[in-house]
């Protein structure tokens, strides 16, 4: 059994401080890896090599491009509101860093060389999976601040966009995580993977892991939707006018917040910490100690690989058809399946011991997954109605135009055998 | 009490400026401060999930009001000083005043004592405890705002929808459209002219030339025109000119504003 909300407030000054210091280290390199991977992941599929010349694998080469963009030349416009654009990427940036602060790492360890037991999370209350909406709902703050604040037309349509669709998608996420709430009975982050001991929440509860999983991608504004920044029509969205260490921070936040929902989707969906399945069968050691680190972060770079994956195959979404999905496909199916599963619920409170409500679940979850696959499928179109066969115009509306589908030239004739009065041709 | 000290200031000075600021969005950003503090001090004394909903609910609420602003009122939205009414201002200052002299009395009679019952509250957890008032004492009031919640939404979605009257024109009906105007008023049927590209300037403020030289008008947005904001063609070639070095009498741009606020 892992750490309870009774685990938590117990530890001295310098654990907290060891901690806090270590969550915000493990976030600044895990910034650099990342970027340093998606340019390698992507470039393999894009047949090129990627990064590959500063240091081993070419991956000091985040260092070295994070040193040269902040000894840029930092500009800010004269159209600008200075304050609120100096305070945006400060306010887009601390929030992002806040949220990790309830994501449990691992159970109780020793700290080596002392005597003192702890969990490897920095703190967990009961509120913690709300706390990290309500912290990520203010790191929108700067992305709208830092839009309006430049001064700048591009900036200010990104940054309405992001505030509409981060907006929107938090509506669809919170809904994903009210079922696990529902079924693990608690909101704390260390209790939710506890309760995922036996079964791993993405199995039952999988219409809310496949609804998680989209939103987070809109949620973070990464592509396919990443239309808040979309380099054709907005050059640069929210941050066109940014540069140097500030652009650094917002580029810091996104890659923490691709971190931060990838961490949140593995401890409520896929069991945190715990071994995959089958690794705690035969090794009894594999969920003590140290190793569940490891276990949580090959989960979680699964997901950000994921999110490279996506980046480097699917093309942006229409912005229409994006919101579409999120209010009218997205939002619907997680309050049906939320009626569903507290309706389950109920079943198994009231009922307890007469029904195996494991496989009630899975039969659920099954019958909602191909819900959802069948709403995704294209309509099928009508087909379209045979052209009429008219005779053809070659001036149709006053302009020249080619046969439509079904109508046919007229024959040739050749120039010769009708003009016999010397037409120049 | 650590961190009542430390807000409240925080938070008056914010409420203060709230009040105060010219700018509208400065408002909104200063309200977002005063209602994030006050979900601190609600986690310090113990409320979690009153922090947690605070921040989300008014935040939200922000930031939609924030949106509001941009939209209704301009981006560059700042208070008119003019006064409408005569004597508004003085009387609403009047007003406050006694306002805020009412509730300070009013406050200052009640002596407030120990506040005890924290720990009962919170006994089975916090979220259990507000969950049991919020659905055994208060369950009639809970609905009834519900009611009222849904109703307000309902009735928001009614005054914004608009009747589609015609089908919606799809890509084909535009483009036939597109090739009527064209064989009846002989309206160009291509994308309008991009900018003029010069050796200096591909900015969509430089006009496109047509072959005797002209700009031609289509090349350029309207709101720029409408605003001056544009480069005629004679003042980017003599900056061309000095680019290439005869550096003497530089012809200023259309529009440059006393003070030069050009590029």
């Amino acid at each position: 059994m892992g750490p309870t909300l009774e685990s938590f407030g117990q530890d001295p000054v310098w654990v907290v401080i060891l901690k806090a210091v270590l969550v915000f280290v493990v976030l600044v390199l895990l910034t650099l890896f990342n970027i340093w991977w998606e340019r390698r992941v992507v470039a393999r599929m894009q047949h090129r090599i990627g990064p590959n010349r500063n240091g081993p694998f070419g991956l000091l080469q985040s260092l070295a491009d994070g040193v040269k963009l902040a000894l840029k030349e930092d500009i800010i416009p004269k159209a600008a509101d200075k304050v609120v654009f100096v305070l945006a990427p400060v306010i887009v940036v601390v929030p992002a860093f806040v949220t990790f602060s309830v994501i449990p790492f691992g159970p109780e360890v020793r700290i080596p060389f002392t005597d003192v037991v702890t969990p490897l999370q920095l703190t967990d209350m009961p509120v913690a999976v709300i706390f990290v909406m309500a912290i990520a709902s203010i790191g929108i703050y700067g992305i709208v601040l830092g839009g309006w604040s430049s001064g700048s037309t591009y900036s200010l349509l990104g940054g309405l966009r992001s505030s509409a669709q981060m907006i929107s998608y938090e509506v669809a996420m919170g809904l994903a995580l009210i079922t696990v709430f529902l079924q693990a009975g608690t909101m704390s982050t260390s209790e939710i993977v506890n309760a995922q001991a036996g079964l791993w929440y993405f199995v039952p509860l999988l219409p809310s892991f496949i609804i998680y999983v989209i939103s987070m991608v809109g949620e973070v504004n990464r592509a396919p939707f990443d239309l808040p920044e979309a380099e054709g029509e907005l050059v640069g969205g929210f941050h066109t006018e940014y540069s140097s260490l500030k652009f650094a921070l917002f580029f810091l936040a996104e890659y923490i917040n691709m971190a931060t929902v990838s961490a949140i989707a593995t401890t409520l969906f896929l069991g945190g910490w715990r071994a995959p399945f089958g690794i705690a069968q035969v090794w009894e050691g594999a969920n003590e100690g140290y190793w569940p680190v490891l276990w949580f972060f090959g989960k979680m770079l699964a997901f950000i690989f994921f999110f490279i994956w996506l980046r480097g195959s699917l093309p942006r979404l229409r912005y229409d058809q994006f919101m579409d999905f999120g209010w009218k496909v997205l939002i619907p199916i997680s309050l049906v399946w939320i009626v569903g599963v507290a309706g389950m619920r109920i079943v198994r409170n009231e009922y307890a011991g007469q029904l195996d409500q494991t496989w009630l679940f899975v039969a659920a979850g099954v019958f909602a997954a191909v819900l959802v696959v069948l709403l995704l499928l294209p309509e099928r179109r009508q087909p379209e109605p045979e052209p009429e066969r008219a005779e053809f115009d070659a001036f149709a509306g006053g302009y020249p135009v080619p046969p439509m589908p079904g109508q046919e030239l007229p024959a040739r004739v050749p120039t010769g055998a009708t003009t016999h009065d010397g037409g120049n041709d | 009490m650590i961190a009542f000290w430390i807000l409240a200031p925080v938070m008056v000075v914010a409420a203060l400026g709230m009040v105060l600021a010219r700018k509208a969005v400065h408002c909104a950003l200063l309200l977002a401060v005063v209602m994030i503090s006050l979900a601190v001090l609600y986690a310090v004394q113990d409320a979690p999930f009153l922090f947690a909903v605070q921040i989300i609910v008014y935040t939200g609420a922000i930031l939609m009001l924030f949106l509001f602003v941009l939209m209704l009122v301009g981006v560059d939205a700042s208070d008119s000083v003019v006064e409408t009414i005569r004597g508004q201002r003085l009387a609403s200052v009047l007003l406050g005043l006694g306002f805020g002299v009412l509730l300070v009395l009013g406050v200052a009679q009640v002596s407030v004592g120990t506040v005890v019952g924290l720990s009962e509250a919170n006994a089975g957890g916090n979220i259990e405890g507000i969950a049991a008032v919020l659905f055994s004492t208060y369950f009639l009031a809970f609905e009834v705002t519900a009611a009222l919640l849904i109703t307000a939404a309902l009735g928001a979605m009614v005054l914004a929808h608009r009747e589609r009257l015609t089908p919606k024109a799809t890509q084909a009906d535009l483009a036939a459209q597109r090739m009527r105007d064209y064989a009846e008023h002989g309206k160009h049927l291509g994308p309008l002219p991009p900018p003029g590209v010069y050796a200096r300037h591909n900015a969509v403020d430089t006009p496109a030339l047509l072959p005797d030289g002209s700009p031609a008008p289509t090349s350029l947005s309207r709101v720029l025109t409408a605003r001056g904001s544009t480069l005629s063609p004679p003042g980017s070639a003599t900056q061309v000119e000095r680019i290439g070095g005869s550096d003497e009498d530089v012809a200023p741009r259309d529009d440059a504003p006393e003070g030069g606020a050009g590029r």
